[in-house]
């Protein structure tokens, strides 16, 4: 008899979710979804707001990547402005989003899927989690909290606090830097770097213990899409966009962001209250696309920094052409905190950084402007158009988890398909399905701009609807 | 001398908070109070503008008399024995603040005085640490067709601030109140675009005497509208003098 398992709420992410697992007359899985349960409507409440309000009005979607939505706004407001950042309000942008970047992959990796690994995917969920890797591995849940710490205080030497700063504005930042706190900043390095170094070696030791889930987290073929440089450099604040097949082919590559409904479709499923954006030229939903960590370093020809480098260089001899499974999220995140570092350290030496000019200043030269960076979890889009009074008239956001809204279903069915057996939810195998959503960090009060905890429910349903096994986590 | 002149003129002694203080017959509670250092909480009164008595915020106890009266528009007389500071008063004050906080839309972590904004100081100085009573959330709209300011009727508590600089120190009086009770807006000239105004010079003094973020300079992001209202007093000496 058929039945659908579902999955609800999803645990360790952020935001709310359900999973629901269709089962066939056999008994087998047939189709499985990821729902988004949470709404909240960001890009209607902004309307009729000033634009010069929009960055910090629209970082408040999100309290773990306030940085990234900050970002990408203040660049849309840019280019309502039609203003050219001065050269060192760019830098220490880029310097801002490096330190959230370096925070929030600490805090995907360490906090919310390192249980995984260290206490493993069929322990009882009261024995997976930070509490308890606190107590079995010491160094570890230290390493993590110290790297986090290291990252929220960049934000806090920049832009005055660690959550939701106002610094960033549009036409650049609002302050300069100051002597003490750029010193202060590349003291503390090395110790960063030191830790995620170590980070990185025992993950090379260890992952390979986990061959299935790598096998069948979301392990198949898709594009992947993000920012580079203008020579094709692993990208994080400027730059435009590229986007890869699964084959390791460029199929397009400096595309400018202003144009992305051109490239980008989004669609809507009755089913979630997540967009499932898709790239056009393949139609939907075979322009199926993943965004972050993975895709970054998918699509970067280098990553320009010597140690990130070399880390990248092993990464990519996973995969003949590109890596596939998305259990690598958690690894190429690994790697790009390294890359961060370093980057950090080379925008904090240039000889221009205490430069006290660091805004520009204009009314809106446009009515309509579109802004991009790439937040930890993937690239993310802010689009606002303004009346002749500079006030918003509407706006779009697409954010990270939204790009791999597609992706994230495909890999919740894969790994359905795979773990899922009978009729009873068992604790590895809802895991497991729940941890595929995990690898791609999803911040699902970001891309529904939505409200709410993030507990997990699964459901399991036959053939006709009817549910036969529901488990929730809250 | 007028006998009015002269009864003002002369010396009162009362007490406040149980000390004997002196005035001259025409000064209000609230101007005796700051001489002699003794603080209590307003919002729409600002030094130089002509008293209103509107926020409420200045209410004090006075012995003998069972209504609370505002500080700021209520005179001094002989004998009186004043209170400024009672848990009935803390009481009042807090609700005065949280009506409000609640009908219109203050949410102070995205708005462009957050940090600068004496609605905000007061709720903290006051002890204000919740609303009792629900948000209204009324939906009003944001007047930027001026070149360089803009109106956020979200945020304004119609302390007429705007009205009475603009009336009395600038002489311009583009801004008055319209309507009643909820209803209850400032409006420029005869209720139309701010931008479209013919009477108003562009003098900002409006913008820098508004307690709020009601008013402010276009372009500014959030917390980044601190008020500059030294000028006032300045301005307000020069035009007496010049009788």
């Amino acid at each position: 008899m058929a039945r659908t398992i579902t999955i609800d709420p999803v645990t360790r992410i952020e935001g709310h979710a359900k999973i629901t697992i269709q089962l066939n007359d056999e008994g087998m899985v047939e189709d499985a979804r990821f729902h988004v349960t949470q709404y909240r409507g960001f890009e209607k409440l902004c309307e009729g707001r000033p634009f010069s309000e929009m960055p910090s009005l629209m970082a408040r979607t999100c309290g773990i990547c306030p940085v990234s939505h900050l970002l990408a706004s203040s660049k849309a407001c840019d280019a309502l402005l039609a203003v050219r950042v001065p050269r060192t309000g760019q830098l220490l942008r880029r310097v801002l989003n490096l330190g959230q970047i370096v925070q929030s992959h600490a805090l995907s990796f360490f906090h919310l899927s390192s249980p995984d690994f260290l206490l493993g995917m069929d322990a009882p969920p009261e024995k997976r989690n930070l509490f308890a890797l606190v107590e079995t591995h010491p160094t570890i849940a230290r390493d993590g909290i110290a790297l986090r710490k290291f990252g929220q205080q960049v934000i806090e030497r920049l832009a005055g606090k660690r959550i939701h700063p106002a610094w960033c504005v549009p036409g650049g930042v609002s302050d300069p830097l100051d002597a003490e706190s750029r010193d202060a900043i590349l003291a503390e390095i090395p110790h960063a770097m030191a830790i995620a170094t170590r980070t990185l070696e025992w993950y090379q030791k260890t992952f390979r213990q986990f061959a299935e889930e790598i096998a069948t987290f979301a392990n198949f073929p898709s594009l992947f899409m993000g920012l580079v440089d203008e020579d094709g450099n692993l990208e994080f604040t400027d730059g435009k966009v590229r986007v890869v097949d699964s084959a390791g082919n460029i199929i397009a590559d400096q595309l400018d962001i202003a144009d992305y409904q051109d490239f980008i479709g989004e669609a809507v499923e009755p089913y979630s209250y997540l967009k499932s954006p898709y790239y056009k030229p393949l139609g939907y939903p075979d322009g199926i696309y993943r965004v972050g960590p993975l895709a970054r370093l998918n699509i970067a020809d280098r990553c320009n920094t010597p140690r990130a480098d070399e880390a990248w260089a092993e990464f990519r001899e996973l995969d003949r052409r590109v890596v596939l499974s998305s259990f690598h999220y958690h690894y190429a995140r690994l790697i790009e905190i390294i890359a961060c570092l370093e980057q950090m350290e080379k925008i904090l030496r240039d000889p221009d950084i205490l430069d006290t000019h660091v805004r520009a200043h204009a009314e809106p030269n446009a009515f309509e402007g579109v802004g991009v960076s790439e937040a930890p979890r993937g690239m993310l889009i802010h689009h606002y158009r303004i009346d002749r009074n500079g006030l918003i008239t509407w706006a779009n956001l697409i954010i990270a988890t939204g790009h791999n809204n597609l992706a994230m279903n495909r890999g919740v069915l894969q790994a359905a398909k795979h773990f899922v057996r009978g009729e009873k939810i068992e604790e590895g195998m809802l895991n497991r399905v729940e941890a595929v959503i995990r690898c791609y960090d999803p911040c699902l009060s970001c891309s529904t701009h939505a409200i709410g905890q993030m507990p997990l429910e699964v459901e399991l349903m036959g053939p006709r609807g009817e549910i036969l096994d529901r488990v929730r986590r809250d | 001398m007028t006998p009015t002149t002269a009864q003002q003129a002369r010396v009162k002694t009362l007490k406040i908070n149980g000390r004997d203080v002196s005035a001259s017959g025409d000064q209000t509670i609230l101007e005796v109070a700051r001489e002699n250092g003794i603080e209590i909480p307003t919002l729409c009164h600002l030094s130089g503008l002509t008293p209103v008595g509107a926020c409420r915020l200045c209410l004090v106890e006075v012995k003998g008399v069972n209504k609370l009266l505002p500080a700021c528009v209520t005179r001094v007389h002989e004998n009186m024995e004043v209170f400024t500071d009672s848990e009935r008063l803390r009481k009042y004050r807090r609700m005065v603040l949280e009506f409000l906080f609640t009908e219109r839309n203050h949410i102070c972590a995205v708005c462009v005085s957050n940090g600068h904004c004496e609605l905000q100081s007061l709720a903290q100085q006051q002890g204000m640490t919740h609303v009792r009573v629900p948000y209204l959330y009324q939906k009003l709209h944001v007047d930027a067709s001026h070149p360089r300011f803009k109106v956020d009727h979200n945020r304004c508590v119609l302390c007429t601030r705007c009205v009475r600089v603009c009336d009395e120190i600038e002489g311009a009086h583009t801004w008055d109140v319209f309507h009643r009770g909820i209803k209850a807006r400032v409006i420029t000239d005869l209720n139309q675009p701010w931008g479209t105004s013919e009477t108003c010079t562009g003098c900002g003094k409006c913008v820098h005497v508004c307690p709020t973020g009601a008013l402010t300079e276009k372009g500014v992001s959030v917390a980044e509208m601190a008020k500059r209202r030294q000028f006032l007093p300045y301005l307000t000496m020069m035009r007496e003098e010049r009788g």
